[in-house]
């Protein structure tokens, strides 16, 4: 058990039956299921209510998700120390900042991954509000309840999601 | 009976440590790691779809019959049609640009990628909050087209609860066993280790 808990990788499929029992886990004991996105939301309200509160309390969204720390919100903070514990468990964690492969693309320059990461990141933030719930709540959460709104915006992140990965790196090996 | 739905300063705590255990199994599935999700989109590595169909189908079983003993309870979100597939292609470009979804660019920063903190994380409360800005414009016109409502696939399909289960699940299944014959026969997972030998794996 010890030697399984730090590995430094599980299969696939002892990883994904895990991830469907957290999730009924999380159905049973908090009455919700495994999501992330609401929680940006929530935070960036946080931030903008110090600077204009008035502007903040009068917003159609932030009136329905309000700027709030609820089980989602720890549940992301969770998920950061979580992968923090499990990497370091297996002795792979290690600070970077750009990834191997964007580096054999666009070259080593931490400009560049800030710039067009943070281009994904503000698309990214936008794209899972408007699609009402991300790869979580939509995916994982959603299209295993058969939602009809997980499986159309699961497909709409796939779509976008592999047309702009072949556009910008090709199916090629670097 | 029904589902638990713990309250209080204990759903936090009830939150936090579902949270490590999510952070946890998605690092050890390798879904934090970049390559693994670019390569996963541009179809060229399938471990990342493999996992999430087995979480799917083990979770779609799962809460369908906690459902029906009553221990759990379907939150199914309203189908807008216009929001669902507009927000979801640009959810993809983004998660092609970035590397990272919301959930996997929190869980990379703990593993200590700090592009998915400085990029992705202050780029999802940007995008997160200019859409809290748009939104009151989007209400009366755009969020208002293909509205369906809270419905699932087998009420829009006019089939039966337990049979749409069992096709997805079939389905769900034949597509695992289909991708990992893809990723058993093609050179991918030879490729991207010599890419990466690195522990950093990116």
């Amino acid at each position: 058990m010890v030697k399984w808990v730090r590995r430094r990788e599980w299969p696939w499929w002892q990883a994904g039956i895990l991830l469907g029992l957290l999730n009924l886990f999380a159905f049973y004991t908090a009455n919700y299921y495994l999501s992330t996105s609401t929680t940006f939301s929530r935070a960036a309200g946080m931030i903008l209510r110090l600077f204009a509160p008035e502007h903040v309390s009068a917003n159609a969204y932030y009136q329905a998700h309000k700027p709030i720390v609820d089980w989602q919100f720890m549940l992301v903070i969770g998920l950061f120390l979580g992968a923090l514990l499990a990497s370091k468990l297996s002795g792979q964690f290690q600070l970077s900042f750009v990834p191997d492969l964007f580096a054999a693309r666009f070259g080593q320059g931490t400009a560049r991954r800030s710039g067009i990461g943070l281009l994904g990141g503000v698309l990214l933030g936008f794209g899972a509000r408007m699609a009402d719930g991300c790869t979580s709540g939509h995916t994982l959460s959603g299209a295993a309840q058969l939602a009809l709104s997980g499986w159309v915006a699961t497909a709409g992140f796939f779509i976008g999601g592999i047309a702009v990965a072949l556009l910008v790196y090709g199916r090629r090996s670097y | 009976m029904g589902p638990l739905e713990i309250a209080g300063t204990a759903r936090l705590a009830l939150g936090l440590v579902t949270g490590i255990a999510f952070g946890f199994i998605l690092q050890k599935g390798q879904a934090l790691k970049f390559h693994k999700i670019i390569d996963a989109l541009r179809l060229r590595d399938f471990t990342i779809w493999k996992l999430m169909f087995t979480a799917i189908a083990v979770g779609m079983i799962g809460i369908y019959v906690m459902t029906a003993l009553g221990l759990a309870k379907l939150h199914i979100k309203p189908t807008i049609l216009s929001a669902n597939i507009l927000g979801g292609l640009i959810f993809g470009a983004g998660f092609a640009l970035l590397g990272f979804c919301p959930g996997t660019c929190v869980g990379a920063a703990g593993e200590g990628r700090l592009d998915g903190l400085y990029s992705g994380v202050a780029g999802l409360l940007v995008g997160a909050g200019l859409y809290s800005e748009v939104y009151p414009y989007l209400l009366p016109g755009f969020l208002k087209i293909g509205v369906l409502g809270k419905i699932t696939l087998p009420q829009f399909l006019g089939i039966g609860v337990w049979p749409t289960v069992l096709l997805v699940a079939l389905a769900l299944g034949t597509a695992i066993w289909f991708l990992d014959r893809i990723d058993r026969g093609t050179p991918a997972k030879a490729e991207s280790s010599t890419l990466a030998p690195s522990p950093i794996q990116g």
